[in-house]
């Protein structure tokens, strides 16, 4: 459903993304994970070009993303894209949030659009809170209402952008929940994450990016137990007991 | 004081309206009201174009906004009154000179106002909107000019007091707002100046500062509302 | 559309006149600044002293002075304000050149009000923790504000100030209604002597454009090698 075939990208001289080549097929959840600047969130933004690469081909459901006729609008409508920051729009309720594109994109009717977006809004959780402005909602609400937000439009692929990284712990487990119960039904998700418990319950793959290479890409059991390539097993370890370095 | 009010109080509000044209206070806010309401749609526009992507848009909006910026409307009011007769064909009267300069110079303080207003705003929004699908100008539209004309009402509000003080100018001219009214006056009075120019500038003094207070009242607004 | 011919306002009697007002209204903006700074920074630290009357005084300073147009403060000090001076004083003045004393009056006034508001707010952006961590250190308060305060407060300060006299520059242009020879007043004079209005506008509005370039690229190159950094 995703390719990526040689792709690479620079920010000036300086090199995000090396030589990735990687196949996403549908209903797959694949997690990338990897430590601050390994280039995980410029690969995810590649998929919907908010960042354009500059080397190779990306294709999503066979379909070049940077083919010169693409209909970019038409495109992105048929990704949904969860921000770290949520990124809903403060001047519209929860339910306008979500019925937004629906209705200028595919006119629908507000009727309909809005009888869509508060199913969509049940299934996450936050029917009651439809005619609420984001300001008065928690960040795992808003989260919550960005994941239904980008579901209006009926996308075949999800990607998230370090969902919860935003998020006060205790609200961290409200979201995941959200995104377990789309992985169950089949969607094809990419997430870059560092909810490890997430990884290991829910994906099928693991990706780990170091430097702008995909350095590991292992089943997650495989990877969380026996990495194999040595940057991947530093990283875990920074993860599991983040003072061990110091006591070196 | 008080003789100076009897014989001269009308004329100060109204100018010599109804027999002549309309003058005074209410000519100088009947000036910045509709002065400030046709630079709108101009800040609005150049505004939006300084903003483009495209930089044939953006290039020229930016050169003239700056060329006006750089120039003081005392310029851009003789100029209306070489330009506005070529371009419309006939003699333009002193409100319309006024209103012209006006707009002009407005749209292009308007113009910055619309463009920090928009640049002000969360970049995560705008790819928001383009994630899902939504058009550069739907975007635009339905997601960020929402937002920044909102948050730009008190500085709307302040461009509005700054409109009020630029009627004055039209003094220049021979308009008859409000500051030339007093001119009028104490070119009859002579001996009261003091009197005169203390009333004239208590009266933009009340005007002006009613209206600052609404816009910090409303920055206070919004502000509250924001956190 | 008239033709554009300068020829007649670059030499001889025109030239002289209009860069006599050029001149002129550069001075006007000089000394403007030079006695509008101290005033600013006075009124600024009046608006944050810890007395209420002495706050109180500054608040009604400034927006007395912001809400009055620079041409009434232009005719009230030229025509209103003599009347309270002495007889022997308002005479010494009157022999003098007693338009461009008061443009500058109001003028100083005028631009202290709003270039105190610059200076409130970068003294204020300075987060009250800088402050804090200074005395922390151990530092005393004028020495917090000269090693610490100060020093950031001034990047952010200069900028606005900058663009303040940017309208101050074009703001000198209002000193004609008052008989000051400033620039655009020799622009009108050389106008109705020479019928070319178009040309002679023309040539003042890229006189008062050129100083706008200087100015505002001082605060542009100001921000790029100065620019305020924030902590976090």
């Amino acid at each position: 459903m995703i390719q990526f075939d040689q792709v690479n990208k620079w920010y000036g001289s300086y090199q995000a993304l090396t030589n990735i080549n990687e196949r996403i097929a549908p209903g797959e959840v694949v997690v990338v994970c990897g430590p601050s600047g390994s280039g995980k969130s410029t690969l995810i933004r590649t998929i919907n070009r908010l960042e354009p690469i500059d080397q190779g081909i990306i294709r999503v459901q066979g379909q070049d993303v940077h083919r010169k006729g693409l209909n970019l609008n038409a495109y992105r409508s048929g990704i949904g894209f969860v921000f770290q920051q949520f990124n809903l729009f403060p001047h519209l309720t929860a339910l306008q949030n979500c019925s937004l594109a629906p209705i200028a994109l595919k006119g629908l009717s507000k009727a309909e659009a809005d009888a869509h977006s508060l199913a969509l809004l049940k299934r996450v959780g936050l029917e009651s809170k439809a005619h609420v402005l984001p300001a008065k909602l928690s960040g795992g609400q808003q989260q919550r209402v960005a994941i239904a937000r980008a579901l209006a439009m009926k996308p075949p692929i999800m990607l998230f952008d370090e969902p919860t990284s935003a998020l006060d712990p205790e609200m961290v487990g409200e979201v995941l929940a959200v995104m377990k119960s789309l992985a169950a039904e089949g969607m094809t998700m990419v997430c870059v994450t560092h909810e490890m418990g997430f990884a290991r319950e829910v994906a099928d793959r693991v990706l780990f990016m170091d430097a702008g290479q995909i350095l590991e890409r292992a089943a997650p059991a495989d990877f969380f137990n026996r990495p194999q390539h040595p940057r991947a097993r530093q990283f875990l370890s920074d993860i599991r007991s983040p003072y061990a370095s110091l006591a070196a | 004081m008080k003789e100076l009010i009897d014989v001269y109080g009308l004329y100060f509000l109204i100018g010599q309206y109804p027999n002549g044209p309309l003058g005074g206070l209410a000519l100088t806010v009947l000036l910045a009201s509709l002065g400030l309401l046709l630079a709108l749609p101009l800040g609005l526009l150049l505004g939006l174009a300084r903003v483009s992507p495209l930089a044939w848009v953006r290039w020229p909006v930016s050169g003239l906004v700056f060329v006006v910026r750089g120039t003081p409307l005392l310029m851009v009011v003789f100029w209306a009154y070489f330009f506005l007769p070529v371009v419309t064909g006939h003699k333009t009267g002193q409100f319309d000179t006024m209103l012209g300069a006006l707009v002009l110079f407005d749209g292009a303080y308007l113009a910055e106002i619309v463009r920090a207003g928009l640049q002000g705003l969360p970049k995560g929004q705008f790819e928001a909107a383009r994630s899902l699908g939504l058009s550069y100008g739907q975007a635009m539209r339905r997601v960020l000019l929402p937002q920044a004309l909102r948050h730009m009402l008190p500085s709307l509000v302040n461009q509005f007091v700054s409109t009020i003080k630029e009627t004055s100018l039209g003094t220049i001219i021979g308009l008859s707002e409000l500051s030339y009214v007093a001119n009028q006056i104490n070119a009859q009075v002579l001996v009261k100046p003091l009197q005169i120019y203390s009333v004239l500038a208590l009266s933009y003094f009340v005007m002006c500062f009613g209206l600052s207070r609404l816009a910090y009242a409303l920055e206070s607004r919004l502000n509250e509302a924001r956190t | 559309m008239p033709i554009l011919d300068f020829s007649a306002l670059l030499h001889g009697q025109f030239r002289d006149w209009l860069v006599s007002g050029f001149l002129f209204s550069l001075q006007l903006t000089g000394l403007t600044l030079v006695l509008a700074l101290p005033l600013a920074t006075l009124v600024a630290l009046l608006r944050m002293a810890p007395s209420r009357p002495a706050r109180a005084l500054g608040f009604l300073y400034v927006e007395g002075v912001r809400s009055v147009p620079l041409i009434v403060h232009m005719l009230f000090w030229y025509f209103g304000a003599p009347e309270l001076l002495p007889d022997r004083t308002r005479q010494w003045l009157y022999s003098g050149n007693v338009e461009a004393i008061a443009a500058v009056v109001a003028l100083t006034l005028y631009s202290a009000a709003y270039m105190a508001e610059d200076i409130r707010s970068g003294l204020r952006a300075v987060p009250r923790t800088q402050f804090e961590a200074a005395r922390a250190l151990g530092f005393s308060f004028l020495g917090s504000m000269r090693r610490v305060i100060l020093p950031q407060a001034l990047r952010i300060t200069v900028p606005p100030l900058i663009s303040q006299t940017l309208n101050l520059w074009k703001d000198t242009s209002i000193a004609t209604v008052i008989g000051v020879a400033e620039l655009m007043y020799q622009a009108q004079r050389v106008e109705t002597a020479s019928f070319r209005g178009f040309d002679t506008f023309a040539l003042v509005t890229a006189a008062y454009l050129s100083v706008s370039v200087l100015i505002t690229a001082l605060s542009v190159g100001f921000q790029h090698f100065f620019p305020a950094r924030a902590a976090s």
